[in-house]
């Protein structure tokens, strides 16, 4: 009996809440630009939009068309897998004009949505359906080409002989960074006739270090100094916040570690790191965001798959920023080069992760 | 048993047990129910002060708050008033935010069940998260690998899960009881060993979705998926769940195997010296709190979500513990809380959306309210008026010291 009288309080309260605030909605201050009525959406994956990761650089690529094209944004953040079926529905009763979802969990969503709604256009992270359809843009990105630079780079750099990796979870978003890093590393050896050993991440075999998540920096740290016991002098974390960790490790060496960070230009995301990062993978998911949302609105909307790539800058090695003077001008030459032998396909890249094109 | 001091972890007398008379006061379901309510209260209290804080309006307004402090005052009252209200009409607006707040209750209510049944025979169940992905690996991997005949085929995915989540839980059971291994440690490591095995088993070509690189398994057939309600998201899952809560009423408070699991629960040495073994109890207890979790998983890939990702369980398994302790131990409580739950995490939804107030309110609001009703003083210390109700909140604390 107390029970019922408890679920009643409940209801009663939120009555009572509602009731006592209820005042009349003020007018919506979204910017009054030239194409308010228009609505681009965002569904998170369960990560969140604060996750210092893919979704956090794929909004800000929503922001930046919203800002360029005086659009509406809506965004709904997606708390367990749960809620993605639930927070498209709302997507398309809100009438958004295009909806981007964020990683490959909202595939199945995303498709079921998008062939049951053909006049909203779809954009989707990290994923492409297995059947191309008509209103889903797949945006993918082959971060292993720039990965590859990277593996390069951090050959040259290493003075130890040994680079070291480890990922978040091992899923191919996160090893297509490490296959791109270990094959360049490779080429290093056969260029140079040099022995430089990955640690962490073994392409032919598929295993390597994982963190298991991406948000323990503790473990990012722990996995960090494993591989700095081992003998790395280069660490290349693959982890988003739990990469954080592998920083802290290489900053607590006192330059005798350095990083290279991915997803973003780590002298801008994580500054504080910036003494110990000799570069950074970019993986251009907000620009792609926003080019495809912008195609939307110009009317130029296309499903065919975008991949980031060297040629198009969907992925990229950053600039090197406190190591500009450290790294050898030669050495930069041959990046130039090996992004060069990229485009042009005189270097081919094996890794299996890489996004095929539809 | 190196572990006998345990005692009564749940609180709360039995449901039926008549309503003892406070000296000169109301009788003690009232006084528990103006707890839960003021915690409520309170715990909306806490959220609109988070709302008001982080609102941009109410930022602007208060910029030139000592030339228009009204404005302040107005900005801060819609805000609020904008996000309870897109956060009731989500959940209870109509038949579909119903339906909706349902669909979210389902696992919430067999995960809290799975926790409750475990506090009533003295031992704290971390696991449901665990014992829920084995659960949902098994179920999953039935749903999709099998192909079967309709109703057979959904009948077995089910036993699949609640087999899954009873052998994850029947280990903590037996440690128990052979080794006195306590169930909180365990519980806890064997969260990681599900989470991880999970992970791993959705890197082999079993458990991964022909023609895709990503952990992530086919979707179950249609035949082990649970039938629909209408066009909304409710399935049969959530009358599953109601039957469930029933049967651990039953097994509490009707049968003898469930008299031995309270008598257990209350003292453990009295019920060995009265001749119970106290191992056997532990067992069981474990055993059935697993398959009802198991069932939980089983919910969540034929019901809502149907393939297998690492994401399968959320924080459902942790969220379940919260349920209990709202719901105090027992099962019309337990019911009532995980449909609290499932209302906020449905109507959090539909705030977001309306008012773009981040996700995150939702379970403050959750961890509040929670945190006001496992310590009524707390509340009574704000609220004033309220009369005093002896007991509840000390055996609350003193559970946790087993």
């Amino acid at each position: 009996m107390k029970k019922y009288l408890r679920g009643l309080a409940i209801v009663g309260a939120v009555t009572v809440a509602v009731a006592a605030c209820g005042s009349p909605p003020a007018e919506d201050s979204a910017a009054g630009g030239a194409n308010k009525d228009f609505k681009a959406c965002m569904v998170s994956d369960s990560g969140g939009f604060d996750d210092k990761s893919f979704n956090q650089t794929s909004y800000a690529g929503l922001q930046a068309a919203v800002k360029s094209k005086g659009i509406t944004e809506v965004k709904a953040e997606s708390k367990s897998d749960n809620d993605y079926p639930t927070n498209m529905t709302a997507m398309v009763t809100a009438k958004c004009n295009v909806i981007v979802s964020v990683g490959f969990k909202l595939e199945d969503a995303t498709d079921k949505a998008a062939k049951a709604n053909p006049d909203i256009k779809f954009a989707i992270v990290d994923s492409a359906p297995v059947q191309p359809i008509t209103n889903v843009k797949p945006l993918g990105f082959n971060t292993a080409q720039a990965s590859f630079q990277a593996g390069y780079l951090a050959a040259a750099m290493s003075t130890t002989g040994k680079v070291g990796t480890y990922g978040g979870i091992k899923i191919p978003p996160v090893t297509i960074f490490m296959d791109g890093f270990a094959e360049g590393v490779r080429y290093y050896n056969t260029q140079k006739s040099k022995s430089v050993q990955v640690l962490g991440w073994d392409d032919a075999k598929q295993s390597g270090l994982f963190t298991g998540d991406f948000e323990d920096k503790a473990k990012g740290q722990n996995t960090a100094q494993n591989l700095i016991t081992q003998g790395a002098d280069i660490i290349f974390p693959v982890a988003g916040p739990a990469g954080l960790g592998g920083l802290q490790a290489a900053k607590a060496s006192n330059g005798k570690v350095n990083a290279i960070w991915v997803d973003t230009d780590g002298c801008e995301s994580a500054a504080e790191f910036c003494s110990v990062l000799i570069s950074s993978v970019k993986k251009g998911m907000d620009v792609a965001v926003q080019n495809a949302i912008e195609s939307v609105v110009d009317n130029k909307f296309d499903n065919s798959q975008f991949i980031g790539t060297l040629e198009n800058g969907g992925t990229a090695l950053a600039p090197f920023h406190e190591f500009d003077s450290k790294v050898p001008a030669e050495l930069k030459t041959e990046l130039d080069q090996i992004k060069a032998d990229i485009i042009s396909g005189k270097i081919t890249i094996a890794s299996k992760a890489q996004p095929k094109a539809s | 048993m190196s572990n006998d001091t345990v005692t009564e972890p749940a609180p709360a007398p039995a449901p039926e047990a008549p309503a003892k008379k406070q000296r000169g006061g109301l009788p003690s379901w009232a006084v528990q129910g103006l707890v839960s309510l003021s915690a409520i209260v309170l715990a909306l209290v806490v959220g609109a002060i988070l709302i008001i804080v982080g609102d941009d309006q109410v930022k602007t307004a208060m910029g030139y708050f000592g030339a228009a402090p009204m404005d302040t005052i107005s900005a801060a009252a819609t805000a609020v008033g904008e996000a309870y209200k897109a956060l009731a009409v989500g959940a209870l607006g109509g038949l579909d935010p119903i339906a909706e707040s349902l669909t979210q209750a389902t696992p919430l209510i067999c995960g809290g069940l799975a926790v409750s049944l475990a506090f009533r025979t003295g031992l704290f169940n971390i696991g449901a998260q665990g014992q829920l992905i084995v659960g949902a690996i098994l179920a999953g991997y039935v749903g999709f690998a099998w192909h079967l005949p309709p109703v057979l085929h959904l009948v077995l995915a089910v036993i699949a899960g609640l087999i899954g989540g009873a052998i994850w839980g029947g280990i903590v059971g037996v440690l128990k009881a052979r080794t006195g291994a306590h169930e909180v440690i365990v519980t806890i490591m064997l969260n990681y060993v599900a989470i991880y095995l999970l992970q791993w088993l959705l890197t082999t070509t079993a458990f991964k979705r022909p023609g895709r690189e990503d952990p992530i398994s086919p979707v179950v057939d249609a035949n082990a998926q649970f039938p629909q309600f209408g066009d909304t998201r409710l399935h049969l899952g959530f009358i599953l769940a109601l039957l469930a809560a029933v049967f651990v009423w039953w097994l509490l408070n009707r049968s003898t195997v469930g008299f031995e699991l309270r008598a257990v629960g209350a003292n453990a040495d009295a019920s060995r010296t009265a001749g119970m073994s106290v191992g056997r109890a532990y067992t069981i207890a474990m055993v059935v709190a697993g398959a009802l979790a198991g069932l939980a998983g089983a919910q969540q890939v034929l019901g809502t979500d149907l393939p297998l990702t690492d994401g399968v369980a959320a924080s459902v398994g942790f969220d379940a513990i919260t349920v209990a302790l709202l719901g105090r131990g027992t099962p019309l409580g337990t019911v009532l809380a995980g449909l609290l739950f499932g209302a906020l995490n449905a109507g959090g939804l539909q705030m977001q959306l309306q008012t773009q107030t981040p996700l995150t309110l939702t379970t403050v609001l959750q961890a509040v309210i929670v945190l006001f009703v496992a310590a009524p003083a707390l509340v009574r210390s704000v609220v004033r008026f309220l009369p005093k109700e002896r007991g509840v909140g000390a055996v609350l604390a003193k559970g946790w010291n087993g």
